[in-house]
Formats: C-alpha cells, sequence, structure tokens
C-alpha cells in the first residue's frame, strides 16, 4: 500500500478536491533543546511548501515525518480539543493545531518556541508538573455538604451560566506560561488555576468555595495577578481569564469585609 | 552493566523554584491590594487640589516661595492635608515598588537588599516630612538674628 501523505490535501488532483487549494512557501523556525547533547538551545530551520488550508502543527508534522524525525512536541487529538499543543508561536501562546499558517506572515520565518516559565524538557516539550500541582491544589472537583440527594443536583440556567466561561477551559497552560508574573515567579498559582478554581467557586451545588478562596488569598494567589490581560489574549477557548481572576479576587475581599 | 533507573513520568516531583513556601497564608496582600485602590482615589483628589491651589489659583506659580508655604501651614486644615498627601503617597508608592522588587527580582537576596533600602528611604522620608509640617517655623531665629519676613511679628 502506498504510504499515506502528511497532509490529505497531498492526494492527486481530482481526488478529495486536492490540488485545488493554493500553496505558498514558509520557513520554519524551531526552538531545539536536548539536554542528552547540548545544554544550549538552537534554532532550526526548515523551507516547506504548505497548503492554505495547513495549521502549523501540519508544518510540524511535515518536518518530523519528511525531514527530521527527532523534533519533539505534543499533540493528541489535533482538533483544538485536548489542549497538548500550546506552544509559542511568533512570540504569541497559540495551539498549534488552531493556527492557521496563512493567518501567520508568511514572507518572514515563523518561530516555533515552547511555552515561557516552565522546565523544557525536549525541543517544544515542558514540564507540566509545577502547572498541574497548583491545578490539583485548587481542588478542581465538586465538593458537597449534606447528603447525597437520591437525583441530580439541580441548578437554573440563571446560576449555571454564572460560571459558563470557565467551564472551557482545556489545560493546555496558554494562558499560565504567558504570564510576566509566572515567568519570574513560578510559585505563584497562575490564570489556570484559578480560573478552575472559579468555576466551583461560583457553582451553586459547590459547598467549598470558602477553601478554596482562603487557598487563592495565599502571597501567590489571586493578588499576584497584575491585570496584564495576556492570559486573555492567549487563551485558545476565548476565555476572559482575567475578569475571572478579577472575580475571584472580588469575592475575597466580599468574604472577609 | 548497571541499568539505569528511569523515574516513572508520573511521580509528582516538581521542580525546584515550583513549589510554594508554606506559611505564607494571611490577609497582607489583600490588604495591600485594596489600599492601592482606596489610596489611588483619594490622592487623586489630594493631589489634583494641591495642584491648583499651589500653581494655578492666586499668583499661580510665581507666588511660591518661602512665605506661601509658611502661610500654607500656618492652617491646620493645610497641615492635616499635607500630611495626609505624604503618607498616602509615600506608602502608595512603596508598595508599588514593593510589588515591582517582588516581580523582577529573581534571586532572594537581592530582593531582601532593595526592599532594605526602599523601607529605610520610606521611613526617613515619612520622619522627615512629619517633623517639617508640625515644627516649621515661619519666623526662624537663628544665632539671635531673627530672619524676619514681612509677615513675621516684629522681634
Amino acid at each position: 500500500m502506498e504510504k499515506e501523505p502528511a497532509s490529505k490535501v497531498e492526494l492527486a488532483p481530482g481526488v478529495g478536491g486536492g490540488g485545488e487549494i493554493p500553496t505558498f512557501d514558509i520557513t520554519l523556525k524551531v526552538r531545539r533543546y536536548n539536554p542528552e547533547v547540548s545544554d544550549d538551545a538552537h534554532w532550526d530551520e526548515w523551507k516547506l511548501t504548505m497548503y492554505g488550508t495547513d495549521r502549523v502543527l501540519d508544518a510540524l508534522h511535515k518536518v518530523k515525518w519528511e525531514h527530521d524525525g527527532s523534533v519533539s512536541f505534543r499533540r493528541s487529538c489535533a482538533h483544538g480539543v485536548c489542549g497538548s499543543d500550546a506552544m509559542r508561536i511568533n512570540g504569541r501562546n497559540r495551539l498549534a493545531c488552531k493556527t492557521l499558517l496563512k493567518d501567520l506572515d508568511t514572507s518572514k520565518p515563523i518561530l516555533v518556541e515552547p511555552i515561557k516559565g516552565l522546565p523544557v524538557e525536549k525541543d517544544l516539550i515542558v514540564d507540566m508538573e509545577p502547572f498541574f500541582q497548583s491545578y490539583r491544589e485548587i481542588m478542581p472537583f465538586l465538593i458537597s455538604k449534606g447528603h447525597e440527594p437520591a437525583k441530580e443536583r439541580l441548578q437554573s440556567a440563571e446560576e449555571r451560566d454564572r460560571y459558563d466561561d470557565t467551564t472551557k477551559c482545556i489545560l493546555c497552560a496558554a494562558c499560565t506560561s504567558s504570564c510576566p508574573v509566572f515567568w519570574t515567579d513560578g510559585q505563584y498559582f497562575g490564570p489556570a488555576a484559578i480560573v478552575n478554581a472559579h468555576r466551583f467557586i461560583f457553582d451553586s451545588r459547590d459547598d467549598a468555595g470558602d477553601m478554596r478562596l482562603e487557598i487563592l488569598n495565599d502571597k501567590e494567589g489571586v493578588w499576584r495577578c497584575r491585570t496584564t490581560f495576556n492570559c486573555s489574549e492567549a487563551c485558545p477557548r476565548g476565555i476572559q481569564v482575567t475578569k475571572a481572576i478579577s472575580e475571584v479576587k472580588q469575592a475575597i475581599l466580599t468574604r472577609k469585609i | 552493566m548497571a541499568t539505569p533507573t528511569i523515574e516513572s513520568p508520573r511521580s509528582g516531583r516538581v521542580a525546584p523554584g515550583y513549589s510554594r513556601t508554606p506559611g505564607s497564608r494571611g490577609n497582607f496582600e489583600m490588604t495591600a491590594w485594596l489600599f492601592m485602590r482606596l489610596s489611588g482615589a483619594i490622592l487623586l483628589v489630594l493631589i489634583l487640589v494641591h495642584l491648583y491651589v499651589n500653581l494655578v489659583a492666586g499668583d499661580g506659580i510665581t507666588g511660591i516661595d518661602f512665605g506661601f508655604v509658611a502661610g500654607k501651614w500656618a492652617d491646620p486644615v493645610w497641615q492635616i492635608w499635607d500630611l495626609t498627601l505624604l503618607w498616602l503617597s509615600m506608602l502608595h508608592g512603596t508598595n508599588g515598588i514593593r510589588v515591582i522588587i517582588n516581580d523582577y527580582a529573581e534571586k532572594n537576596s537581592t530582593r531582601m537588599w532593595l526592599k532594605g533600602v526602599l523601607y529605610t528611604a520610606t521611613v526617613v522620608i515619612l520622619v522627615l516630612g512629619t517633623l517639617v509640617i508640625f515644627t516649621f517655623d515661619p519666623c526662624p531665629v537663628i544665632d539671635g538674628v531673627a530672619h524676619v519676613a514681612d509677615y513675621c511679628p516684629a522681634p
């Protein structure tokens, strides 16, 4: 059987609409790091011919499958749902699978780096453990007091709407690793942990809001936020992250005063 | 040949520098955050009136001299006004710089030194400023010679 092409648009003309899509040449520069070879990171560059429907992830696939198999990056679903492939593309945190090449400036090299602020393990792969540690600390699960109800826990549409925005988080770490406070202070809980705390603090069925607010009233909690809006700009799900953080600040204030 | 032990990928270890120092709870950061907002709003009024009275009203900028300051501080309203202005602006500014030091200093020792300099400067300026507002003598007598202005009572 013939090898499946890296991109479906490389099928022969007439098959599946192939050949009708415009192509263009791009230069892809990837920040490479392999601690087993060198302690220093460097840039590797490839010239690729890509299609108008291709995303940055397709370019990375092309490199990995056809040019250099040692290029390492995370990706799972490749369709913006799993949140594995957050990376710094042209200096902005984006999901590689949601960034179309045609939306970038293809006249200049496209720079792809690992997300900042977390320890790089290899190439575009970072150690996400500190990120998930903060996530675990805010207790991202329903805690309810009293007896377990015999039927489902009912909630009005308005009550559900209160925290709807923050349910969208896919834990890609694009927000936390775009935060300048997190870059210099890895102890900061970071936007993602606060967003996921917000999701339960404002859930009418949850009874542990006070505990979460107490956790985020930490020296490294919400008060570390400088409202630079980098997180809101970086979120691939369009969550109003800075707004959510402000709402948690408000909730702590009203609870204390 | 000894086989190297490879740690399981989800061993839960967190790289140093990321684990939070325990015991950092308390309401200090919240109070500081609230203070910045409240003092900011008050300072806006205090400073604009201060600028208007000193630089625009009356003779404007040409009217400012030793006598003008002396005249203002003879009035307890302006004493309280300037005292509030001094304390709020100094604390507001100090907290702002403290936050910037926290954000940008990477080493604990650098952070400690910068904050030490900051707090010392703040205390010195607050003490001197407060002292001047309350002990200001518009008609000083130095070495038995009265440095009188025309508004001073004749010796």
